[in-house]
This record gives structure tokens, sequence and C-alpha cells, in this order.
């Protein structure tokens, strides 16, 4: 129960071929944006033996994990905030002002129509978002700490 | 209905049938028999191709058929149910996709056990997982039975009921020969048919109004018999009260429980990495979403082309919107065209509830024997990994076998019930049950082992309870049980109350726990979430 996973399968997923695949093209900039700036990794192992568990709450403390984590809550949050407020505004609007969402727009569009497209379109809008954060400012950083904290794992299970 | 279309859908069928026969014998001729192989497809699908096959596992009959059948028949009020059903993939896209992929193996209860005890937490997930996905099962089940019987005019009884003992055995054969792998590529191939039989329908549409879509609402408001109404909230859900707040209830639910979903979650082990799982996330969204705007547009289509009056005449559900539009599309009743365009969406339907039948087979035989069944056998030898690891892929195989014939039995129990309704109760109870304590565990540093299992049971509690005591099961007409009366509960959804219950249940459980969280799996499981570090 300690180190679920065993430390041999630590030790072979070092050599997983998906990282050198992956590890091309993440943070490329595209002339949309700039690359997330590395943060720099946890701080270097000393040399005495340290547990499983005492290197995932060290990286956890690490400035650049705090890093990448402020980065996924900073967008996350509010955006979930957002689509669940403007999702739930709509759903009791269709249901408690039926008049106001009966109103007409253009032609036989009224307002209740212009909702529905525009849940769409900000559902469309917000998963381009939030790729685009991810790749631009989480990836790289969040790669690099995935291979530090693996190589301390290794090291420790040895 | 003729017999050529019949003649045809039968054909198609039976080329389908071969098709997937033949994929799952062709992905299982070099098959070891390994847990990775079976849950997760050995983990190597691409983002494209797991997009295709997440859209093809949540794009189910009920919505082909179902919604645009509603929209034929309430006009905007079925269109609530695309936009719920979309949305919610935000929520997997943004809290859920990613992290699951990077702290878990095969199934949700992997995630949260992770940091707590793991023998009570796996029992309870498990538990919910298998709950969920038995209930989506038997919606999918009613909705073969009757539609297949629709569509072949065979209404008898005995029509049904074979066609829902067919699906089953089917299903069966399909993730106990070939796991993942052949589910994956049987979910691609429908998710393919379905875009690709929606999208000629709603072109057709589009060009018989010569592309202008307000002449076609404008036509399906006057063939509707309301109105202007008709394009406006209200018709469906604009009673009392009660069907107001039942409508906001089931509108909970939807955008909430397809990140409970066992058979979705266990979709994103089948890439290697978080980063591809978010991709095939994307993929999907596209997919679901172009899918759902084509909904719409063929329900207004069917309300304006064939008329909301003769579609309630075919089915009182308005199943058979969109046979009947196709139909209508290809030339009329007794034309070529139109029995080949009918038996095409015949066809397609078919296509959608085997494939996400067999989806939901697989997701509940892993919880059944990752989840269940090891911790209960944990218990009783210890752990041995070596011979634990073949047993397990045996005893999901035997699952599927024993899940089938459950499903296979309560869908033909249930086959009078709404197909909409049993869909949006699987949502409820993923939304009370599993969300909850899957948005805990990732994301609240005090949760403790008690908080997770209250929070399971305090969610899955509630759903079923409030479900067995509401309209659906006693008290009205249309219930289960026409002949007796124990309703308490005046809501049909029973998210509205059952998904806080599941968070408060957590909070309560965990605040009053005697043991103090684990900090260190929490940090393991964080460092894990957000980096990918350790992830299978």
């Amino acid at each position: 129960m300690e180190n679920r996973e065993g430390p041999d399968a630590t030790a072979v997923r070092i050599d997983d071929p998906w990282y050198d695949a992956l590890a091309s093209g993440w943070g490329e900039a595209d002339g949309t944006g700039t690359p997330a700036a590395v943060v720099p990794g946890p701080a270097e192992p000393p040399r005495d033996r340290r547990s499983a568990a005492e290197i995932y709450l060290e990286v956890q403390r690490s400035a650049a994990f705090q890093e990448v984590r402020g980065r996924y809550r900073r967008f996350v949050v509010p955006a979930t905030l957002a689509f669940l407020a403007w999702y739930l505004a709509y759903v009791v609007a269709a249901t408690a002002a039926p008049g106001l969402m009966a109103r007409p727009v253009a032609g036989a569009v009224n307002v209740a129509m212009v909702a529905g497209l525009a849940q769409f379109l900000t559902t469309f809008a917000l998963t381009w978002a939030y790729v685009r954060h991810a790749r631009l400012h989480r990836d790289r950083a969040a790669l690099d700490l995935r291979w530090d904290t693996q190589e301390l794992t290794r090291e420790a299970g040895r | 209905m003729t017999g050529d279309h019949q003649t045809l859908a039968l054909l198609l069928f039976s080329a389908f049938i071969a098709v997937t026969l033949g994929i799952t014998t062709w992905v299982s001729r070099n098959r070891r028999g390994s847990a990775e192989e079976f849950y997760a497809g050995g983990r190597l699908f691409s983002p494209m191709e797991n997009g295709f096959a997440i859209a093809g596992d949540y794009m189910s009959a009920a919505s082909f058929l179902g919604i645009s059948g509603l929209i034929a028949l309430y006009g905007y009020d079925g269109m609530l149910y695309s936009v719920g059903f979309l949305v919610a993939w935000l929520v997997v896209l943004l809290l859920v996709a990613e992290l699951v992929r990077n702290c878990g193996r095969f199934t949700l209860a992997d995630v949260i056990a992770a940091r707590m005890r793991e023998r009570p937490v796996r029992i309870a997930a498990g538990t919910s997982s298998v709950t969920v996905s038995v209930l989506y099962l038997v919606a999918q089940m009613v909705g073969a039975g009757s539609l297949v019987a629709l569509l072949l005019g065979g209404t008898s009884e005995a029509a049904r009921s074979w066609t829902v003992i067919g699906v089953g055995a089917l299903m069966v054969i399909y993730v106990s020969w070939g796991g993942m792998r052949a589910t994956t590529w049987i979910q691609i191939v429908k998710a393919v048919l379905l875009m690709a039989g929606a999208t000629a329908l709603t072109v057709l549409v589009l060009l018989r109004f010569h592309g202008d879509v307000n002449q076609l609402l404008t036509t399906a408001a006057e063939r509707s018999g309301h109105g202007r109404e008709f394009l406006s909230p209200g018709l469906k859900y604009g009673g009392d009260w009660t069907a107001r707040l039942d409508f906001i209830s089931l509108g909970l639910a939807l955008v909430l429980g397809t990140a409970g979903l066992p058979h979705i979650l266990s979709r994103f082990y089948t890439v290697p990495t978080a980063r591809a799982a978010r991709r095939s996330v994307v993929w999907s969204i596209g997919l679901i979403g172009s899918f759902y705007l084509m909904t719409i547009v063929l329900g207004f289509g069917a309300a304006a082309l064939v008329g909301t009056d003769e579609v309630r005449a075919s089915n009182a559900a308005g199943n058979t919107a969109v046979p009947l539009l196709a139909l209508d599309l290809g030339g009329g009743a007794g034309s070529t065209g139109g029995a080949v365009l009918f038996a095409v969406v015949a066809a397609v339907a078919f296509a959608t509830i085997l494939a996400v039948v067999a989806g939901i087979t697989l997701a509940s035989s892993a919880s059944v024997a990752h989840d269940l069944y090891a911790s209960l056998k944990r218990k009783r030898n210890g752990r041995r990994r070596g011979g634990k690891r073949y047993s397990e892929v045996v005893v999901a195989r035997v699952a599927a076998i024993g899940i089938g014939a459950v499903g296979i039995g309560l869908g033909l129990l249930a086959r009078d019930l709404n197909v909409a309704f049993l869909v949006g109760l699987a949502f409820a109870v993923a939304a009370s049950a599993n969300l909850p304590v899957l948005l805990y565990a990732l994301f609240w540093r005090n949760f403790t082992t008690r908080g997770a299992v209250w929070s399971v049971y305090g969610g899955l509690v509630p759903a079923v309870l409030l479900v067995l005591l509401s309209p659906v099961v006693s008290g009205s007409p249309e219930a289960l049980f026409p002949g007796v009366d124990f309703q308490l509960f005046p809501l049909q959804n029973p998210g509205v109350v059952s998904i806080p219950l599941g968070f408060l249940a957590g909070w309560l459980g965990t605040v009053t726990s005697p043991e103090p969280p684990d900090e260190a799996k929490h940090a393991e499981t964080e460092v894990r979430a957000l980096t990918g570090a350790g992830a299978v």
C-alpha cells in the first residue's frame, strides 16, 4: 500500500517510448503566442535515500510544481464557474422566463434560438482556449517535472 | 412501411454485424490476455481514433432518434437536451480527462483508491459504476428492442424480445472476445457511419429549403400546429412548477453526469498520455457538437416535412421522426430512394446501439473484475501478482457474460419505459455517485477514506431511492407499476436533490473522519495528476 505500483514498475516506465515522440513539438510557438517559460525543476536531490512518498511531497512543495498547478487552476476554476453559470442561466431562463426567450430577433429566430446556438459556440471557443492555454503555458513545464520526478523515484527505488 | 425497406434494412444490419464480428476476430488474433490489452486496448490508440471512439460511445440511438424526435414533437424544448449533452464535455475536458488519465489505470476506482484505503473505496466506486452502467445498458437495450420492432414493422412482443436477446448476445461476443480493442474499432466504425448518415440527411433537409434556415423554421412552426410557440421553450416543460423543476434537475444531471460515466472515463486509458487524452476530447467535442447541431436541423426538418401529427401518429415518443424524414427526403413512401434512405437510417441506428452497449458492457465488466472481484479476493489470499493478472481478465470476460444476461433480463422487463428518460436517470446516478468523489479525490487536500465512501453511497442511495419513489415507478398511468402507488417524490429526475447530497455526504464524511488525511498520498495524486509522473 505504501508504494502502490512497486519500485520495479517505475523503473520500467522511464523507458516508455512515448516520451521521445511527444517531447518534440511541445510548447511550440505558432505565431499566436509565446511558448511557456521553462520553470526550474525541484532542487537537486540530496545523496541519501528517500522514500517515494517523501519525493512526491518534495515535488509538490517545489516552486516549479506550484507554478504548474497555479497556471492550471487559474485557468480552470474561473472557466468552469463561468460556463456552469452560463449554462444554468440558460436552463433556468428557458424554464422560468419563456416570455423573454420567445422574443423575436430576426425572422423566425428568437432569443432562445440565439442563446442555444451561443451555448454551442461558447463550448467550442472554451475548448479552443483551454487547449491553447495548456499547450503554451503548462505542457512543457509539466513534462519537465514528470521527467525529474520519475528520475527521483527511480533512484529511490534502486 | 413496405417489405422493400425491411429487406434492405435487414441486409444492412447483417452486413454491419458481419463487419463487426470480422473486426472482433481480426483484432483478437494476437491476443495475449493481459489486463492492459483487455481493458485499455494496449493504450496505443491515437487521439483521433480515440476521439471518434468517444463520440461513438456517447452518441447513442437515444440522441439520434430520441432528441430529433423530441424536437419534432415539442420544438425548442427538445433542443435543450442537445445543449446539455454538449456542454457536459467541458466538465470532462477541463476537470477530468487529463487528470484521470494520469492517475488511473483502468477504472474510476483506481483514481480514488490511490489516495485512500483501497478496499472500501474500490467496493463503493465499483458498485456505483456497475449501477450506472446497468441503468445505461437497460436504456439502450429497451431502445434497441422498440427501434428494431418499429423499423421492421414487427411490433409483436416476440420480435422485440428476440431483438433484445440478440443485441445482448452480440455485445457479449464483442466484449469477451475482443476486449477494448474490438470495442474501440466498432465504435469508430459506428461514429463514422452515424456522422455520415446524419450529415447526408442534414444536407438533404437544407437543400429542400434551398439553404434557407428561416424558411425551415417557419415551415416547422406552421406544420407543428403550435405556431411560433414551437420555436421557443415551454411546450414540454412549461407546465406547472414540478415540470419546470424536473427539467432543471435533468439539465443538471446531463451536464454533470457525463464526467462520471464509467464507459467514458475508461476511454481515456486507451491513449498513451494525458496530452493525447486532451486531444481526443477535443476531437470528440468537435464531432459531438456538430452531431447535435445536425440533430436540431433534423428535428425541425421532420416537423416541417413530415409534420408533427404524423410523427406522433407513428410513435408517441417521436422515435420514428428521423426514419420518416429519411423516407420523405428519398422521395416518399414506395420510392426506391425513400426505401434506401430509410434502410440506411435504420442500419445506422442499429449500429449505434450495438456500439454503445459494447462500450458499457466492457466498462462494467472492468468494474466487476478490477474493482469488486479483485478487492474481495485480495482480502482472502493476499496479493500474488503473477496469478492475479491473468485470472482478472478471465473474470472480466465472464463478468461481461453476466452483465449481458442482466441487461437482457432488465431490458425485457423495462421494455415499455421511455428511453430518453432512462438515459437521463443513468446520468443522474453518475452525477450523484461518481462525480463528487472523483472531484474531491482530485482536488481536495483533506479528503479521507470515509469521505470517499460516504460520498459514493450518499449520492448513489438517494438517487436510486428517489427514483423508486418517483412517478416513474408507481402512481402514474405511464409508470413501471401503474397498479400500485408508493410515490412520494414528485420529480422524475432525482438530480437536483441527489447531486448536492453526494457532495454534501463527501464533505460530511471527511470532516467527521477520525483518521487524518494522508498528506503524502495527496501529494502523490496531485503531482501525478498534473505532471503525468509514474503514469502507466
